[in-house]
C-alpha cells in the first residue's frame, strides 16, 4: 500500500463489519449549535453532530479547526481552561451535560479519555489502573477488574510478571495502552480518543487501532486524529472539521459528516474532498 | 577529511588568535567558577573548624558530657546543653507540626483553588510574610501574641485539653507556645511558596488523567499532586526545620528564658540559639564564652545534619517522581 504520495487514494479496511444501518443507531451524543470559545475568540462555531453508539467516530481536519476542543467538550475538559466558553448544548442520552445541576465529575465518570501523550500516574502499573477503581468505589474484585482491563488493552501479557513496577518502565506504546486500560477500566459508557497514537511509532499505533476494533463492541468511541489513513481504517464514521477564515482569525466548523467510506470516496462538499484527497490548502 | 575540518576556520592567523581568546576565556571561566564553588567549601569547612576550635576549652573540659547534662549555672560554670536541646527540637518540631499542613493547604489553594485573579496577589503576601525582621516579628510576638496566648489562646487550651500534658501548667504571656508559634509564622511562607511551586509543576496532563477518569478535585489532589510532589514536600519540611532550629531572635524575645525540661507549652524555656543570643555579648568568664560557643557547634552539627538529611530524602525518592520501582 503506497501511503507516500499525497493523492495516494486512501484504503478503507475491507475485513470491517458494516456499520449498523442508519436506522438501527442510537445516538449517545447530540450536539446541539455547541460552540466553544476561549476568551472572545470562538475556536469551533455552531456544531450539530449526533454520535452513535458502539461505532468508532473519527473526527478529522487540519490543525487548528477545533477537533480538540470539540472533543473535549463532550466531557467537559474545557472546564477546566479558565478562559473556555461553551453555548449551545451537548445532549447526552437526551440531557444536556451543559445544562443546570450537571455535576462534571459525573459526566467523566461516565465518558473517559484517552490524551495524546501517554499520561500514565507516577505510580506502579497496577495502581494506574486500580486508582481510579479506587476512587470511584469499584473496590469488589479489584484483582480481576485489573486484569480485565489490561487483557481488554491487549498489555496483560506483557506486563502480568511486572505489576507492581512503575508505570514509566514501559515503553510510549505500552504507556497509551495502560492509559486506555485505566480509562476503560471504570466501565464509562463513551472512551473519547485524543490523537491517541500520534506520539507513537506506527507497531504501537496499530496496537491502538486494532483495539478499537475490539473496544467498540462494549464501547462507544470517538476519536480525533490528523492522520486520513487512521481515520479510514478505524472509524464507521467521520466527520470533517475545518478552519473557516474569517476577519477576527478563523473558528472551526464542521463541513461533512458521514458513513467513513463515503467520506472518503465521494463526499458532498468540495472541500472535504480536497482535503482527503490531499489538495487541502 | 582534513582538507574539509580546515574549510570550517578561514586562516591559520584568525585561528591561532581565536584558539589563545578560547583558551583564556575557557581557563579563566573555569577558574572563576571552579573557586566560587571551592570557597563555598572552604567556607563551612573553615567556620567550623573555627567554632570548634573556640569551643575546644568547653569541649576539652566538660566532654561529651556537656550533651547529656542539665542546667546553666554560671556562677559555679556548670553548663550543660540538655535543657537548650529539648527546647530547640520541641519548639521547631511542634512549628513544622502546625506550619507543614498549613504549607500544604496554602499552596494547594494558591495552585489549584484560587480564583485566577486572587492568586497571585496572596501568593505575594504569603511570601512577603517572610520579609518581615524577625526582630520585628519578636517584637509583635511580646506585645500581641504572648498576651493573646497568656490571657486567651492558654486558658482555653487548658480548659479544653488540659489532660494532655503539652496544655499542663499556668497560661503566661512568654513562654514555649509562643515561641512555637512565631517560629510557624516564619517557617510558612518559606515553606508554602515551595510546596505551591511543586504543585504548579505537576504536570497538567496527569491531573487531566485523573479529572477524566471522574475524580474529583480533592482525590486528583490525594491520588495525583501530592504523590508526585512527596519528595520535594518532604525537603521543604526539613527546609523550614533547618530555618526554626537556628532561628535567634524573635525567640529569644518571647520564650522567656526558662529553665528545665518540660512538656508543658506554658512553660518558660530556651533554645541553643536564644541562649547564645541572650548571653553572649554578657558572658564573664572565659570557660562561659566557650561554653556558649559549644552550643553554637551544637547547633551547626543539628542544622548540618537535617540539611543532610533533607538531601538524602531528594536524592533517594527522586526517582519515585518517574514511577522507577
Amino acid at each position: 500500500m503506497d501511503t507516500m504520495g499525497a493523492v495516494a487514494p486512501i484504503e478503507i479496511a475491507q475485513a470491517r463489519e458494516a456499520p449498523l444501518s442508519a436506522s438501527d443507531r442510537e445516538a449517545v451524543f447530540e450536539t446541539r449549535g455547541l460552540t466553544v470559545s476561549y476568551g472572545k475568540a470562538p475556536a469551533v462555531s455552531n456544531v450539530d453532530l449526533p454520535i452513535y453508539r458502539n461505532l468508532v467516530t473519527a473526527i478529522i481536519g487540519p490543525s487548528g479547526c477545533g477537533k480538540s476542543t470539540f472533543l473535549r467538550s463532550l466531557n467537559r475538559m474545557n472546564d477546566l481552561i479558565p478562559s473556555a466558553k461553551v453555548d449551545g448544548e451537548v445532549l447526552y442520552h437526551g440531557q444536556n451535560i451543559y445544562g443546570d445541576g450537571v455535576d462534571p465529575v459525573e459526566v467523566r465518570r461516565r465518558i473517559g479519555m484517552v490524551f495524546q501523550k501517554p499520561n500514565p500516574f507516577p505510580k506502579s502499573i497496577y495502581d494506574n489502573v486500580a486508582w481510579g477503581l479506587r476512587v470511584l468505589g469499584m473496590k469488589d474484585d479489584l484483582d480481576g477488574r485489573v486484569e480485565r482491563a489490561l487483557t481488554q488493552a491487549a498489555l496483560w501479557d506483557e506486563v502480568k510478571n511486572r505489576l507492581k513496577k512503575g508505570a514509566f518502565g514501559l515503553s510510549g506504546g505500552q504507556q497509551q495502552r495502560l492509559c486506555l486500560a485505566r480509562a476503560i477500566a471504570v466501565e464509562p459508557d463513551v472512551v473519547l480518543l485524543d490523537e491517541p497514537a500520534s506520539a507513537l511509532d506506527p507497531i504501537a499505533t496499530t496496537k491502538i487501532e486494532d483495539l478499537m476494533h475490539e473496544l467498540k463492541n462494549e464501547y462507544t468511541l470517538v476519536i480525533v486524529t490528523h492522520n486520513m489513513q487512521q481515520a479510514a481504517r478505524v472509524a464507521d464514521m467521520t466527520a470533517f472539521f475545518t478552519l473557516e477564515r474569517t476577519e477576527s482569525g478563523g473558528h472551526g466548523v464542521l463541513v461533512e459528516y458521514d458513513e467513513t467510506p463515503k467520506i472518503f470516496t465521494q463526499p458532498d462538499d468540495k472541500r472535504t474532498e480536497g482535503y482527503v484527497t490531499g489538495r487541502f490548502g | 577529511m582534513s582538507a574539509r575540518v580546515n574549510a570550517i576556520t578561514s586562516t591559520p592567523a584568525l585561528r591561532a588568535r581565536r584558539r589563545l581568546g578560547d583558551r583564556f576565556g575557557d581557563v579563566f571561566l573555569h577558574g572563576l567558577t571552579g573557586a566560587a564553588a571551592a570557597a563555598a567549601g572552604a567556607l563551612l569547612v573553615a567556620i567550623a573548624w573555627k567554632i570548634f576550635d573556640i569551643a575546644h576549652p568547653a569541649i576539652s573540659k566538660y566532654g561529651f558530657a556537656f550533651v547529656t547534662r542539665q542546667g546553666w549555672d554560671a556562677i559555679h560554670s556548670r553548663f550543660g546543653a540538655l535543657d537548650l536541646i529539648w527546647g530547640t527540637l520541641l519548639t521547631s518540631f511542634l512549628a513544622l507540626l502546625i506550619a507543614t499542613p498549613v504549607s500544604i493547604a496554602i499552596g494547594l489553594y494558591l495552585s489549584e483553588l484560587a480564583p485566577r485573579g486572587a492568586r497571585t496577589v496572596i501568593a505575594s503576601l504569603v511570601e512577603l510574610l517572610a520579609a518581615i525582621p524577625s526582630v520585628v516579628l519578636g517584637l509583635w510576638g511580646i506585645l500581641v501574641l504572648g498576651p493573646f496566648v497568656g490571657q486567651d489562646l492558654g486558658p482555653w487550651l487548658h480548659r479544653h485539653l488540659g489532660f494532655i500534658p503539652l496544655f499542663d501548667g499556668t497560661p503566661q504571656n512568654a513562654g514555649i507556645l509562643v515561641a512555637v508559634l512565631v517560629l510557624t509564622i516564619m517557617i510558612v511562607p518559606i515553606t508554602s511558596s515551595i510546596c505551591r511551586e511543586l504543585f504548579l509543576g505537576v504536570p497538567t496532563e496527569l491531573e487531566e488523567g485523573a479529572l477524566a477518569l471522574g475524580a474529583t478535585r480533592w482525590e486528583m489532589v490525594r491520588g495525583v499532586i501530592l504523590p508526585y510532589t512527596r519528595t520535594g514536600v518532604g525537603a521543604a519540611v526539613i527546609l523550614g526545620f533547618g530555618r526554626a532550629v537556628g532561628e535567634a531572635i524573635a525567640v529569644t524575645q518571647v520564650i522567656g528564658a526558662g529553665y528545665g525540661i518540660h512538656w508543658s507549652l506554658f512553660a518558660t524555656g530556651d533554645t541553643l540559639a536564644s541562649k547564645l543570643a541572650e548571653q553572649y555579648q554578657s558572658a564573664t568568664t572565659k570557660i562561659q564564652t566557650a561554653s556558649l560557643v559549644y552550643l553554637a557547634a551544637i547547633l551547626l552539627v543539628i542544622s548540618l545534619l537535617v540539611n543532610l538529611l533533607a538531601q538524602v530524602i531528594v536524592r533517594r525518592f527522586s526517582h519515585q517522581r518517574t514511577g522507577g520501582s
